[in-house]
């Protein structure tokens, strides 16, 4: 399966070329939040995106545009770079398949905040329940590009990027389209922030996945887009191929609503399936982009889960994880993180944690500390979320 | 698409719990009374149609896992229990790797709305074991947390066709070997905010709680099989809800005198150049997103127990996502439910 096409929008910038650059150096991008109050919360920051003012030029109208809320925005600039760079015409459907959390919840947000403090006013409530909903970005994307569709939406917490593009994978693997647009987008709203942190997972200070002394996650927000295609029709017309995705695996950790289980059982249950689908063995990883989320229940359970995944390889398997830099985008995660794998397999180079300080001994494998040039032929990416969903995806690099 | 069987089914509805008190819904062929639902701000109540109680105790509820469930979750636990019947022993015991798949609009929106509610009030002291009953997924969580199932499991949100959309993920499931079953709920949850929000864009809708479900396996010895899901049109600049629509009744065929069409119609409005019988769930049991488009795909299924009834069509024409649709058919052999 060839990727022809990415696109990424993070808190580092926007497109390949500044985020290959961010993420290759391990520059944090984390700043006090705009957005909305934080001034009672216990964590006041955040890695916020400075959206660009202009948007590429699309078929949407003059009251979509208007209508453009923040998530869509990130969703339209990705899938953008995406599209143009895989060289498709939106002459036939093409399905999209896309992850998030929230969709434009700051809409819903609005919505509620105004049934509650002027209900007898419903000035702008349609277009906020019908714009909140997560789909709407979705289906703005198919408008400003043209794009037929059919159009999926999956939303399985932190995992939900990793099962659409794994969800993609499957859906051209198995012959029911040859093509598929998938990521993921989310964009940072004041009920996720506080919702985090009423949990006590969001740290006071950046976070430091892995770290011995990690404290808890810092939120993000962005985007990224890939676009899949058979191999055979990426030769065949003679497209630049990125990379290719060579194996899904997902599992359901039962354990707890938001807790892994200790051992990372489905973690690991979700990394033998993409071994298993791609047909590798774990000595073949160069690299695992981690879930790595900072909280000491995750990376204790992911480290245990890459342990005893990867056995003897695992002490010189090196994995790191880029929530380092651009905080927990929670749905987009899976798709941003794959767009770093594909990073990584195309420059040879190793995303480096630079704020890690004392790694946590649970970690028998070696974590990426500093900018390195590495031979990188094959990368995983792990994808966790609340509600026990785990997702794997493996990627190889394409010469 | 190969042979996908459905195995089982599963209804929560303002009609009452189960499929019995679905279909008998049906027969009787009235609208169900509605009741007053408080909407805080306003002298005058809102229009709703609740799920009643449920007659017996919800044994699944003694499960840890299920203490703060919100009815989102019982209505979607009890429709999948419902339809997977015997098969949840095997599940359980982890000899039988089933697929779950949740699909709804609006997900477990009381808890969310609850959760900022407190986040406007004092951001400090919200409630953290409110904020986690509010991912989309939590429902599907704690199905597969009752089913000690570590299976794929998906939350699909969309517009009422995303339940079909479901099916069509099940039938790639079973047919890629991801999942020896699947079962498919649509839900969605009843709460003064989603019913305040549906009613601006039609001022007759009544809102509805509840959940729908079925079981689908690959192996035959069902009452009904699942023998064509149409793409899914979206509803786009390019393509209005009248052009969706008719992209899914072409892909559905002409129909036959004897054949049902299950549609979304909020009202009423037999299509004239349907041939056979035509049934609009929602005008009896009010508008449900997800949930609604299951308890059509349940009726349509049910209806094949029926000898007059050899297939039956579902269409959808979802809130502003897209058309689509579905064929069922009785299997060859003519076994009965």
């Amino acid at each position: 399966m060839a990727i022809t096409g990415a696109g990424i929008l993070t808190a580092l910038g926007n497109g390949w070329q500044t985020n290959a650059a961010g993420f290759r150096a391990g520059t944090t991008a984390f700043r006090p939040v705009s957005l909305f109050d934080v001034s009672r919360q216990r964590a006041k920051i955040a890695a916020e995106i400075d959206l660009p003012a202009d948007l590429p030029a699309t078929r949407l109208t003059a009251n979509q545009l208007r209508r453009l809320n923040r998530a869509a925005r990130m969703l339209l600039l990705a899938a953008h770079e995406a599209w143009r760079q895989s060289g498709w015409q939106p002459d036939e459907p093409l399905p999209v398949v896309l992850g998030t959390t929230g969709g434009e919840m700051s809409l819903g947000q609005d919505y509620l905040r105004q049934a509650l403090h002027t209900p007898n006013d419903f000035k702008r409530q349609a277009t906020r329940a019908a714009y909140y909903q997560v789909q709407r970005p979705a289906l703005l994307l198919c408008d400003a590009f043209d794009f037929q569709g059919p159009l999926t939406v999956i939303s399985n917490a932190c995992a939900s990027g990793a099962n659409a593009i794994g969800h993609a994978f499957e859906t051209v693997r198995h012959g029911h389209a040859r093509r598929v647009l998938t990521g993921g987008y989310d964009a940072l709203c004041q009920l996720t922030f506080a919702g985090f942190d009423s949990l006590q997972a969001l740290a006071p200070t950046p976070c430091r996945p892995f770290d011995a002394q990690r404290h808890g996650l810092t939120l993000g927000e962005g985007a990224a887009v890939l676009t899949l295609e058979t191999l055979a029709d990426a030769k065949k017309r003679g497209a630049e191929i990125l990379g290719e995705i060579i194996g899904y695996g997902a599992a359901t950790d039962t354990h707890h609503l938001t807790q892994p289980h200790p051992e990372g059982r489905a973690a690991r249950a979700a990394m033998q399936a993409a071994c298993a689908d791609a047909g590798i063995t774990p000595e073949q990883v160069d690299y695992i982009n981690a879930h790595g989320t900072a909280t000491p229940q995750n990376d204790a359970a992911e480290s245990a889960a890459i342990n005893g995944w990867a056995g003897a390889r695992a002490c010189r398997l090196p994995v790191s994880s880029t929530k380092a830099g651009i905080g927990h985008l929670l749905g987009a995660a899976g798709a941003v993180e794959a767009v770093v794998c594909l990073m990584a397999l195309r420059g040879q180079w190793l995303p480096p944690q630079t704020s890690l300080a004392t790694p946590d001994p649970v970690c028998q494998f070696p974590l990426v500390r500093q900018p390195v040039d590495a031979k990188v032929g094959i990368t995983l990416s792990n994808s966790f979320g609340f509600g026990g969903a785990n997702a794997s995806l493996i990627f190889r690099r394409w010469s | 698409m190969s042979a996908v069987f459905i195995h089982g089914l599963g209804a929560v509805s303002p009609a009452g719990w189960g499929v019995a008190a679905l279909r008998g819904a049906l027969e009787k062929n009235l609208p169900l009374p509605v009741q007053m639902c408080e909407r805080p701000g306003w002298e005058k109540k809102l229009p709703v149609r609740p799920v009643p109680p449920s007659p017996a105790r919800l044994d699944f509820l003694a499960h840890p896992r299920l203490r703060r469930a919100g009815t989102m979750a019982q209505h979607i636990l009890a429709a999948a229990l419902e339809a997977l019947g015997p098969d949840v022993i095997p599940v359980q015991t982890g000899t039988l790797r089933l697929g779950i798949i949740v699909c709804t609009l609006a997900g477990g929106v009381a808890y969310s709305r609850r959760f900022y509610g407190e986040v406007l009030q004092e951001p400090s002291t919200a409630g953290p074991l409110i904020f986690s009953e509010t991912v989309f997924n939590a429902p599907a969580s704690h199905l597969a947390a009752y089913l000690n199932s570590s299976a794929t499991n998906y939350t699909l949100v969309g517009d009422d066709g995303s339940f079909l959309q479901g099916l069509a993920l099940a039938a790639q499931w079973l047919e890629s070997g991801r999942a020896e079953g699947c079962v498919v709920v649509g839900a969605e949850e009843l709460d003064w905010i989603i019913a305040d929000a549906a009613r601006l864009f039609r001022r007759s809708t009544i809102y509805a709680g509840g959940a729908g479900a079925l079981y689908l396996k690959k192996s035959p010895g069902a009452p009904a099989v699942l023998s064509a899901i149409t793409d899914s049109f979206p509803i786009i600049q390019s393509q209005n809800r009248a052009a969706a629509t008719r992209r899914v009744r072409t892909q559905l065929g002409p129909g036959a005198p004897d054949e049902l069409l299950c549609d979304s119609a909020a009202h009423p409005s037999p299509a004239p150049d349907w041939p056979g019988p035509q049934w609009s769930p929602r005008a009896i049991l009010g508008e449900s997103f997800a949930a609604a488009a299951a308890w059509q795909c349940v009726l349509a299924c049910d209806a094949l127990r029926e000898p007059r009834y050899p297939a039956a069509c579902v269409t959808v024409v979802g809130a502003y996502q897209q058309a689509i649709g579905a064929r069922f058919v009785r299997p060859p052999g003519e076994i009965s439910l």
